[in-house]
This record gives structure tokens, C-alpha cells and sequence, in this order.
């Protein structure tokens, strides 16, 4: 396994794999009365947010303290970073803290990569701009695992919506791919990246004809503040062509998932009754990323630096 | 027993310490004494250490259940997290902990673990256990006791005694993972290094 988790595209099949092995481990810890493991005392774990997050950073947070890490919450607003300060120069005092690791959530994609050239500690990509969001995938792949019951191998998945700005959509479907799943995007043409053929998966407009053969459905939302033209007509008219509400919803097999990365926006991208359905898994993907978590702090904190465990 | 490392050049066979015969009836003998010790097994449960220490309980609970007819609960207790090598060893994979029906609370708590050595792993297991419950008296059973304790830590069911080297290492077999029953005694590699050994 490599030092740092950057990208969902370096991780081996393996290496997965054993994330979510050990991430089913650490959610039975959530079941205890005492919720906590003494594996990373006296380890430090920064959360270095220069995105505004409650999910993810709240997450992390859990996570770290479950396994009895100190943490420090580092938020771009109220901090120096206001002031001025480059990333450089925040990265050089965390290393003079002695921060063991620093999960990271940067608008620039490439943020968490640059911050490993600066820093002795772990990297944890928390999101980096319209890149990638590693741990997302790896608690999206766990919760289909969970609902599914199997392994992924073969599984059909229909990521949804505003692929361009997605780093959600980037590493799902790399770590999909590795964890052999077939994955169909759906978006209108204008939401699709421009270097699509080179993704390992297949690519609709048509939502309806897409949702006949899949075992989960997974929607993003359209990311308005990252967009700087106009992507599509009407909120209307987006919503008719690429939302899922209750029609769509009967489209599904019955088996089928619908999956949500939130924050959501009911009415626009989900409607209201598909989110509060049984179906949808949104309230146990956010539980699931507390697992996913501690079980990445975890594998990545107490592997050696030649990023040898002997696991 | 001669228990110098060789110097160079001479490599020294692996030793069959038990066949699975002798193994057999040391897990029978261990399965008598547990029943009477322990009052013939009232309120105590077995919890297995992996990866050994699982099969061990589960084995242990069939003799018990076949000398005396009383069900004992079993459990596996992993104890991984709760190592304090993991920056020197790296990260492990993780087992499944399960309680016994009826949790630990209240109970005598008997940990199965294939070979007692540094005593680190059942110093472990005692902050885990404070973590699930608090049991009334934890005791400890081995297969293979081999000397060079690094805590205070002695146990109340022995399998064998069997003096050691440090730098050599022990191996219960099971049938369960190792396809064969047995306990050998593997020799040091040229290069020993102290304080290592696969069972801890």
C-alpha cells in the first residue's frame, strides 16, 4: 500500500480489498459501549479543510478519535490561512508540530500531492477540488458491498449527474473498475468531462433506459458554485431529464440501491420520497464513512515507512 | 536441551515437538483440568486469540462438551488493536472479535492462545477485555509455554513446557489453517534476531 491515499486509482485490488475487510471490523466498534480503541494513542491527526465540510470533516474526526488520536481541526476560515498564508507555509508548521497525519480537503486538485513533497506525515485526500475524493469511494463501495451482500465483481452501478465537477464521480469509478464493477455514467453532455473514452466505463444520456439493469443507482449534485457557464437550461428541465423520483425509482430492479454522496438537493437532482425510501443508503453511507475512515488512519499510520504492513 | 544458535553454516532441522497424537491428548488433558478447576465449568467462558487460539476454544468446547456435557460459550477475541508493536510491526489484518452468548460480564474468562511467549499478546488482551466487560477472573490456557516473559504473566493451563532460544520459533499446527496437527520448533535463521519470533 502506498504511504499516502491520494487518488482511489492507486489502490490496488488488494489493497482495497483489505480497507474494507478492516473497515468491517472497525464498525463493529460502533456497536460497543465503550466506543474506542487505544491503537493510535499519542499519534497526532490534523484536519487541514480549506473547503467548507461538516460530512467529511466531522468524519475524520470520529474516526481519528475512535482510535484515540489527538486531533487538531484546522479550518481556512479563522486561521492564518485568512491572513495570507500559502498551503506551503501552513504544511511547514503542521511538520514543525510533528503531525503524523493530515487529511486534506483542497479546492486546487493536486493540493494533497504538492503537500507530500512538504511533509514527513501521512497525506489523506479528503477532496481536492473537481479530482478526486478517495475515502468517499471506499465508503461507497463498502456500504454496496453491505446492501448487496457480495463483492462487486460484476455488479452494475449508474453514477448520475454533474460528472464534470465530481471528484466523488472520478474515484468511484476507478475504484469500481478495480473492484470489477461495470459503471455507466449518466449526465447530459454538457456535465461529462472531455476526456471521457479514457475512464473505464460507459457513458448515457438516457436515464430511464439506463436504470433497467442496475444494482445501484448513485446521484450527484449539480455543483453550481463550481460552475462558470451555463451547463444546462433549467433547474426544471434538469431535474425532468436526470432526477430520480418515484417513476424512475420503479424503473429499478427491486433489488437496486439508491445512493446519495450529499449534501443532497431534494426536488433537483432526488426527489424526496426516493431519499426517505428504504432504498436509498444515504444515512448509512455517512455511518459507513466513520468505518471506511478509521480503518484508511489506521492501515496507513501503523505501516512502516517503506509502506510495508505486514498484514 | 542445547538451546545455542549455531554460528554459520550449520542449519539445524526443524523439531517435531508433538505429533498430532500427543497434541490431541494434551488438549484433552488441558479440557479435564479446565472442568476441574473451574468447578466443573460453571460460568466460565473460553475466548480464543487468533488465528489458533480460535480453533483452539472451539476444540476445547467439543472435548468439554463430550467429557462432561456442558455447552461452555466460546468467543474469539482479536486483539490487534490493542498491540503495543503496531509501529514497529506494521499494520495487521483484522479478525472478527465475538463474545459468547451472554457477554463476559460476571464470568470466569478462560484466553486460549497457542503459545505463550514475551506476554505481550495477553497483556494485550487484558485492555481489550476491559474494553468489552468486565469478566470476574480472566485465567490463561497454552498449548506451548516457551520461557522469555516479558511481563509478569504466568499461565493456568500449560499444554507443554519446552525451554527455547529466543530467536527460534514455535508453531502449533492446526488442521483448521495448517492442514496438519502438530507443534515444531524451527531453528534461528543465520541472521537471529532477538525479541522476533511468530508467536508472540
Amino acid at each position: 500500500m502506498n504511504r499516502h491515499l491520494l487518488s482511489a486509482g492507486d489502490l490496488s485490488r488488494e489493497d482495497a480489498l483489505k480497507i474494507l475487510d478492516t473497515a468491517e471490523q472497525m464498525a463493529t466498534v460502533g456497536d460497543r459501549e465503550v466506543k474506542k480503541l487505544p491503537t493510535l494513542r499519542g499519534r497526532t491527526v490534523v484536519n487541514l479543510f480549506y473547503e467548507d465540510s461538516t460530512r467529511t470533516r466531522t468524519s475524520f474526526e470520529v474516526a481519528a478519535k475512535r482510535l484515540s488520536a489527538d486531533v487538531i481541526n484546522f479550518s481556512a476560515k479563522g486561521s492564518s490561512v485568512s491572513k495570507g498564508e500559502s498551503l506551503k507555509d501552513t504544511a511547514l508548521t503542521l511538520h514543525a508540530m510533528g503531525a503524523d497525519a493530515v487529511v486534506i480537503r483542497h479546492a486546487a486538485s493536486g493540493a494533497p500531492h504538492r503537500l507530500t513533497q512538504w511533509l514527513d506525515a501521512v497525506v489523506v485526500n479528503a477532496g481536492d477540488g473537481t479530482h478526486e475524493h478517495p475515502t468517499q469511494a471506499l465508503l461507497d463501495a463498502f456500504t454496496m458491498r453491505q446492501r448487496l451482500g457480495r463483492d462487486l465483481d460484476g455488479a452494475k452501478v449508474a453514477i448520475v449527474g454533474d460528472i464534470l465537477h465530481s471528484r466523488v464521480a472520478r474515484s468511484n469509478v476507478q475504484l469500481l473498475h478495480t473492484l470489477g464493477a461495470h459503471v455507466t455514467l449518466v449526465a447530459p453532455p454538457t456535465l461529462l468531462p472531455r476526456d471521457m473514452q479514457t475512464w473505464p466505463a460507459q457513458v448515457s444520456y438516457d436515464l430511464d433506459a439506463a436504470l433497467g439493469d442496475v444494482d445501484v443507482c448513485m446521484m450527484l449534485r449539480v455543483q453550481a458554485e463550481r460552475m462558470t457557464a451555463s451547463y444546462f437550461p433549467t433547474v426544471r428541465e434538469y431535474s425532468r431529464r436526470y432526477g430520480l423520483d418515484g417513476r424512475r425509482l420503479a424503473l429499478m430492479p427491486k433489488e437496486a440501491i439508491v445512493m446519495h454522496p450529499g449534501p443532497m438537493v431534494r426536488g433537483m437532482e432526488i426527489a424526496g420520497e426516493v431519499a426517505d425510501s428504504s432504498r436509498a443508503t444515504i444515512v448509512e453511507q455517512v455511518r459507513n464513512g466513520v468505518s471506511v475512515r478509521m480503518a484508511v488512519l489506521y492501515l496507513l499510520l501503523t505501516q512502516d515507512s517503506t509502506g510495508q504492513g505486514t498484514a | 536441551m542445547d538451546t545455542r544458535v549455531p554460528e554459520t553454516g550449520v542449519q539445524r532441522p526443524v523439531r517435531k515437538i508433538l505429533d498430532a497424537p500427543a497434541l490431541s491428548r494434551v488438549i484433552d488433558r488441558i479440557a479435564h483440568q479446565i472442568l476441574e478447576k473451574t468447578d466443573g465449568g460453571t460460568n466460565t467462558v473460553l475466548l480464543g486469540i487468533p488465528t489458533r487460539g480460535t480453533f483452539l476454544a472451539r476444540r476445547l468446547a467439543s472435548r468439554i462438551k463430550a467429557f462432561s456435557g456442558l455447552a461452555i460459550g466460546t468467543g474469539v477475541l482479536d486483539i490487534t488493536l490493542y498491540r503495543d508493536d503496531l509501529r514497529m510491526r506494521g499494520a495487521r489484518a483484522l479478525e472478527p472479535t465475538e463474545m459468547p452468548d451472554g457477554g463476559i460480564d460476571n464470568k470466569r474468562v478462560i484466553l486460549i492462545d497457542d503459545v505463550l511467549f514475551s506476554g505481550r499478546s495477553v497483556r494485550a488482551a487484558f485492555d481489550a477485555l476491559a474494553d468489552l466487560g468486565r469478566p470476574r477472573a480472566v485465567q490463561l490456557a497454552v498449548i506451548v509455554d516457551r520461557g522469555h516473559r516479558e511481563f509478569p504473566i504466568r499461565a493456568d493451563y500449560v499444554g507443554k513446557n519446552l525451554p527455547t532460544a529466543r530467536a527460534e520459533t514455535v508453531k502449533v499446527q492446526l488442521a483448521e489453517v495448517d492442514d496438519v496437527d502438530g507443534v515444531i520448533l524451527v531453528p534461528a535463521e543465520s541472521t537471529p534476531t532477538p525479541l522476533d519470533g511468530e508467536s508472540v
